[in-house]
């Protein structure tokens, strides 16, 4: 049955997911991917949050190879921390399916970057599908579905904020064949990376990709609209629709399948046009690939490498206008909620000056007037190693004002093997790491992580103790409610940064934004605790 | 139906509603046959940030965002926010500004969001019915009353300055 209805890309995404039966929703929350997870288990997807990108992307391997279908999400930097295993997951493939979601930021809506994904698939040498609106978006999960049982091989799914977050009609379709339950079969040459099985399994790989670029070559994926002969314009993703709209008459060559790209389809349309422009955000990935296979195309000027594009901007690609562009307007910059259990920590690290390496949440805002108290921000977890690393060489007088600041779920997720690093390579002025501890993910919108002890969907699950994690590594580790008592904090900071000794101050209070639901997902996941220790009479009897 | 495309632009900041006023705009495009995108930007906003909403709908919309400076309607929450979006609009657009509905004669004044899309509602072909439709449906029970009575407050403002400009 088939129906239509108003979607953002990420919950077509989630119902393509759900229409297809895929076993496993995994990933980390990251703008503008969050919604996806969310979006499929609301539908009764089994979904779940990993403690970052790395583990979410090795747990839905894990599931491919037993055979289910997998579904994993990550922002584009994300994929960073998990390339590790990506990498490898080419060469072994799986038996089931997985689709693996990177979610592209250009323009940094709410990103510390703009890398450009598309480079991930030749990288590791994986298909991937590059949707332009929900509908495709839908559509094209269940293709990559499809792909990736037919040939075993993960397959890429690139998305950027503007297919994840606008809004279509969408209408759903026939899914892919019902999926097989999951069964282990051995396979060990195809699943264990020794060199010697990892070189066939290296070949095995290229000539997966062979057959997908044949593939590309007729598939519809990629698609081409004969339009005026003047103009042709080779595209993918949402500037498929920006280019339709800048430039109604001209021919277009939409590539759904952006890796392997479909050379000599590409290479005839070339041919057919007088002019042959390449739009693309980002880095002139398909521009450059064609250029490499001796096809002359026009590439974007160099400007329009930074920022999303828009039919405004298309436009100006067209008409090889290199002015200065206007400026976008200016809005009020975000700021820390008035009442954010942050403020006296920030005003603490201003007063006592110190420097402060940073991490990514809305924390980082404290960089923003009237505090600026933040030095660095580069990656997740970073703030930690890069304290130490400047701990280690700054001058006595600086060394002893370094504080490393990270919020709970980024611990979570990579600030941990700081920790370690920490208590093995101590730097001679010790150190003090703060953690901000909200009690949430909150600036992807409040979602659940290991340390609140529920799950994605809230429900009690087992429960990391920050402190408990830190004071096990043989850290001094004190728990502080900054806002309660500012000056408890700054006493507290100070007599900390005055000795040589290595320390961690949780400082713990509610997300202001959050506090409500937390209470409300607590009593919940308590009472739900205690109804089950109450139906286990073998605790009892033991406690008793 | 109009083959052209609509393009109307809500701004405001984060807190607002307007995120909730596009999508009951843009449901209610929809319950009217036209074929909708819509974009906007999520995630710094939740920290009171400026938010804008693109909202495009007519016999086929291409590109989710609207071109800079060819919004037909510029729908603006926050006076803040006035002055910065104000090169979005084309010439001759219409600009819906906070003051447009007096805040004095709104029961709830969180309830803005939908009295400018009263206001607007009276310069689109959507009937107010079906705008009532998609209010319903996006907002809880307890709120129909309220908003409805804001809807038809700024529905009747936007009719009398329409009226007024011999449109």
């Amino acid at each position: 049955m088939t129906e239509r209805r108003l979607l953002s890309g990420d919950e077509a995404v989630a119902l393509a997911a759900r229409d297809a039966g895929v076993h496993l929703g995994t990933g980390y929350p990251g703008t503008p991917s969050t919604e996806i997870l969310e979006a499929f288990g609301a539908l009764g997807g089994r979904a779940q949050w990993a403690p970052n990108e790395k583990v979410a992307l090795e747990v839905g391997l894990g599931a491919a190879y037993g055979g289910a279908r997998a579904l994993v999400t990550m922002k584009h930097v994300g994929l960073n921390v998990a390339a590790d295993p990506l990498f490898t997951a080419a060469y072994t493939g799986v038996s089931g399916a997985l689709v693996v979601v990177t979610a592209d930021d250009p323009g940094m809506a709410s990103s510390q970057n703009e890398q450009d994904n598309r480079r991930y698939a030749i990288a590791a040498g994986l298909p991937m599908l590059s949707p332009a609106d929900p509908q495709e978006a839908y559509d094209y999960l269940l293709r990559a579905i499809e792909l990736s049982e037919r040939w075993s091989i993960p397959v890429l799914f690139r998305m950027t904020t503007r297919v994840c977050h606008s809004k279509s009609l969408v209408t759903t379709r026939a899914a892919p064949p019902a999926p097989r339950a999951p069964r282990f079969e051995r396979d060990i040459p195809g699943r264990v990376m020794v060199p010697a099985y990892a070189r066939p399994a290296h070949r095995r790989l290229r000539a997966k990709l062979a057959e997908l670029a044949a593939f590309g070559e007729t598939s519809d994926l990629n698609t081409v609209t004969a339009g005026d002969p003047a103009l042709g314009i080779i595209t993918d993703g949402v500037c498929a629709l920006h280019a339709a709209e800048a430039a109604p008459g001209a021919s277009l060559f939409k590539i759904g399948l952006v890796h392997p790209l479909p050379i000599e389809r590409l290479r005839a349309f070339a041919a057919s046009v007088r002019r042959c422009l390449v739009i693309e955000e980002g880095d002139p990935v398909i521009a450059d690939a064609l250029r490499a296979a001796g096809i002359a195309v026009e590439s974007k000027p160099e400007m329009f490498r930074f920022g999303e594009l828009d039919v405004g901007r298309v436009r100006r690609i067209l008409a090889n206008d290199l002015s200065v562009e206007p400026p976008l307007p200016k809005g009020r910059p975000p700021e820390l909620c008035a009442a954010c259990p942050y403020h006296p920590v920030y005003a603490t690290l201003r007063k006592l000056d110190c420097i402060v390496a940073g991490d990514i949440g809305c924390y980082t805002l404290g960089v923003m007037e009237p505090y600026r108290a933040m030095d660095t921000c580069v990656a997740m977890g970073a703030s930690i190693g890069v304290g130490l690393g400047l701990r280690h060489v700054l001058p006595a007088e600086q060394a002893r004002r370094v504080v490393s600041i990270i919020g709970d779920s980024t611990f979570i997720h990579s600030g941990v093997s700081g920790i370690m690093e920490m208590a093995y390579n101590p730097p001679a002025s010790g150190h003090v790491v703060i953690v901000l501890d909200n009690g949430i993910t909150a600036m992807t919108g409040q979602q659940e992580h290991p340390g609140t002890g529920r799950t994605l969907e809230h429900e009690a699950t087992g429960k990391i103790s920050i402190e408990g994690t830190t004071r096990a590594m043989g850290i001094e580790t004190t728990v502080i409610d900054a806002f309660a008592d500012p000056a408890g904090f700054e006493r507290l900071l100070v007599e900390r940064l005055a000795a040589p000794r290595l320390s961690v101050i949780v400082a713990r209070r509610p997300c202001v934004l959050a506090a409500a639901d937390i209470r409300g997902w607590e009593k919940a996941a308590e009472a739900s605790r205690s109804s089950a220790a109450a139906s286990c009479a073998g605790c009892a009897a033991e406690e008793a | 139906m109009s083959a052209r495309v609509t393009n109307v632009i809500l701004a405001g900041l984060g807190g607002q509603g307007v995120i909730k006023a596009s999508d009951i705009l843009a449901d209610a495009a929809v319950r009217a046959g036209y074929d909708v995108k819509k974009a906007e930007v999520h995630g710094m906003s939740q920290r009171g940030g400026s938010v804008t909403s693109d909202v495009r709908f007519g016999s086929r919309v291409l590109s989710p965002m609207i071109p800079r400076g060819e919004a037909d309607f510029l729908v603006v929450l926050a006076p803040s926010e006035v002055e910065v979006t104000r090169p979005l609009l084309r010439p001759g657009g219409l600009l819906l500004a906070p003051d447009f509905v007096p805040e004095a004669e709104l029961a709830n004044k969180r309830c803005l969001n939908v009295a400018l899309l009263g206001a607007l509602s009276a310069s689109l072909e959507i009937p107010a019915a079906i705008f009532l439709e998609a209010i319903k449906a996006a907002l809880a029970e307890r709120l129909h009353a309220v908003n409805e009575q804001a809807f038809e407050l700024g529905r009747a403002r936007g009719a009398r300055v329409l009226a007024a400009a011999g449109t």
